[in-house]
């Protein structure tokens, strides 16, 4: 069997099911969402094609760039056409709070039972990893780079111009870092502390980006000499030929999970694909076709991925032992709703 | 005649009615009436900074694409027919590139390591380069260049039906070239000035990938506000609540333009 980006054949299929009403001898099928681009290309070969093949089931895929309202939208209506979806954490959350995401059985997802229990919770797995990292120009700091958030709001020791994400999630981990709290005692995040630091380095900044080709583009171009970046973006420009580098040192380490939808239609197919998806060997697939990291460390025991290659990777166990672990149950708390609130006004102040 | 207008009558409704009364509705009703999403709007500090600087920002927008917009479109008018065509396509021409390519090219013509800094410094004018982006200079900037088709455009319709006449009468009696100007050239424009600030003005008061881009997160406008309260908050009323009050200002301009001249001539019908 073969994944197939034509959703248009997914419906075909149900309607020929319904009407024929031989959907038991029909071939198991799940509708597969993510958030396209060359992340959706690489995780078809690497996780998709290999999954539905040694399941003999079709995976049917769509992509969006953000799933959350769709989600909403979907499962309120009582007729989700979706199964799985590839979204951050925090919405498998939110959405298992709101009772939009199925409550996962871990005894029938033996891969992800084996997984830490910080990769995991009971609506979501981790399926890949990315980081939150402190980028900077080589051409400004040919040496003695900074190399960590201390460092990025030390602008007398390192002058230059700075860029942040303009959203709190991670940054307000950064703020904590830069005022000495240790990468592991992070959370829950003491709120108004993270926002005083903040201040402090906010005449420094220059562009609070948006999006993540806006951050690459600044760092490609000169316009700032240091910022919070997404590895895989930075990574990338670097290989364009850009003097560019990052740290994973103090880098926060952030993952998309699957989640099931509540009411999904293909509710047991789904499962089964869950644990393929998360098997050491198709997630050791993925680094090999993009910079991301494998959401099960596992994939680092099974000799795919070449040593050097694991050490770029931000979920290599090395890397990821520098880093901070994203709390996506803290973000989505009533502490953390509020925290994002605060931002906007924050941002005008 | 209903049933002559009635196809364009359903599509108008389906189109506009409903989901602007939806967007209205969405405003005040959540698990029952509520005017919450208003009180917030009226009394927070963020909703309040953000319409001052989205006004603030359209009124620059405006002032400049019309110093900018009036000569080229007296120009214009004042050149033989084949000239006020070349001039005018000029003026339309980068209408049909994206807003986001213009956005992106003024990126690269104002940042830090931009063209123009480059030039300037190649010229020993500066030492450092000049903060040109990433503020509201640059949204200004790149915002005048995406409307001034429409500042020009129904000044120079204005333009072309003041009879050429006056000028010379004017002249025979005495007056000169800049007197006649003042006196009735100026005057008799006014109503393509009033029509054409009024349509930057609006058309302003709604950016929202301009100011993303090119206001380096600082420059919020309302039409950020609305974005941010859905994907961020997943607010749909608050963010109802802002685009109604948005809307309602937008019309109140018109309901004010339409006291001194016909929204026809606004929206260039005649």
């Amino acid at each position: 069997m073969t994944t197939k980006r034509n959703l248009g054949y997914g419906y075909a299929v149900l309607g020929a099911i319904a009407l024929s009403g031989t959907a038991a001898s029909a071939a198991e099928q799940i509708t597969f969402v993510s958030q396209g681009g060359a992340y959706q290309q690489a995780q078809t070969v690497a996780i998709l094609d290999p999954s539905a093949k040694k399941l003999g089931i079709t995976i049917n895929q769509d992509s969006i760039p953000d799933a959350w309202p769709a989600i909403k939208t979907q499962v309120g209506s009582g007729k989700p056409i979706w199964d799985v979806v590839d979204t951050p954490t925090g919405y498998c959350l939110r959405g298992g709070e709101q009772g939009l995401i199925e409550k996962l059985d871990f005894s029938k997802i033996p891969n992800a039972a084996a997984m830490p229990e910080a990769y995991r919770s009971p609506y979501s797995i981790s399926y890949e990893f990315y980081s939150s990292v402190l980028a900077y120009s080589q051409k400004t700091f040919p040496k003695d780079a900074p190399n960590s958030w201390i460092d990025f709001w030390d602008v007398k020791k390192f002058p230059g111009r700075r860029a942040l994400r303009n959203h709190p999630i991670a940054t307000l981990e950064a703020a904590l870092m830069a005022d000495g709290v240790a990468p592991d005692k992070l959370y829950p995040l003491d709120v108004d502390r993270a926002f005083k630091k903040l201040e402090e380095i906010k005449p420094n900044i220059t562009v609070w980006w948006t999006s993540g080709a806006q951050s690459a583009q600044l760092l490609n171009d000169g316009e700032v000499d240091m910022e919070m970046a997404w590895n895989g973006r930075v990574s990338a420009v670097a290989k364009e030929g850009a003097k560019v580098s990052f740290t994973y040192n103090q880098g926060i380490l952030q993952s998309t999970s699957l989640c099931i939808l509540k009411g999904a239609p293909n509710l047991e197919t789904a499962v089964k694909f869950l644990n393929e998806a998360v098997d050491p060997v198709h997630q050791a697939n993925l680094p090999l076709h993009i910079d991301y990291g494998p959401g099960n460390p596992k994939a680092f025991e099974t000799n795919v991925i070449k040593p050097e290659r694991a050490t770029q990777l931000p979920s290599e166990p090395a890397n990821a032992a520098k880093q901070a672990l994203m709390s996506y149950a803290w973000w989505s708390s009533p502490a953390g709703e509020a925290a994002e609130k605060r931002w906007a006004s924050f941002m005008q102040k | 005649m209903l049933a002559l207008v009635s196809p364009a009558l359903l599509v108008i409704l389906a189109l506009i009615v409903l989901p602007v009364g939806w967007l209205a509705w969405q405003s005040i009703y959540h698990d029952g009436f509520t005017l919450e999403n208003y009180r917030r709007v009226f009394t927070e500090d963020i909703y309040w900074r953000s319409f001052a600087l989205t006004f603030e920002i359209s009124l620059a927008v405006t002032v400049v694409a019309l110093l900018l917009g009036y000569p080229v479109a007296y120009l214009a008018n004042s050149v033989p027919k084949g000239w006020s065509i070349l001039i005018l396509s000029l003026v339309v021409l980068p209408f049909w590139t994206s807003v986001l390519v213009r956005a992106y090219a003024w990126l690269a013509l104002l940042q830090r390591t931009g063209v123009i800094n480059q030039f300037l410094r190649y010229l020993d004018v500066i030492s450092e380069p000049l903060a040109l982006v990433h503020n509201t200079f640059g949204t200004v900037v790149a915002t005048v260049h995406i409307l001034l088709p429409f500042m020009v455009l129904p000044l120079y319709a204005t333009m072309q039906k003041i009879p050429g006449d006056l000028m010379q009468a004017g002249a025979s009696l005495g007056a000169s070239p800049s007197l006649t100007f003042v006196r009735v050239f100026l005057p008799l424009s006014l109503p393509g000035v009033l029509a054409g600030c009024t349509m930057v003005f609006v058309l302003c008061l709604g950016f929202y990938i301009t100011p993303e881009l090119l206001g380096g997160g600082r420059t919020v406008m309302v039409s950020m506000l609305v974005s941010r309260n859905v994907e961020l908050y997943n607010q749909f009323g608050a963010a109802s609540a802002v685009a109604v009050v948005l809307l309602l200002s937008v019309l109140l301009i018109f309901f004010a333009v339409s006291r001194f001249i016909s929204l026809d001539r606004i929206l260039g019908q005649k």
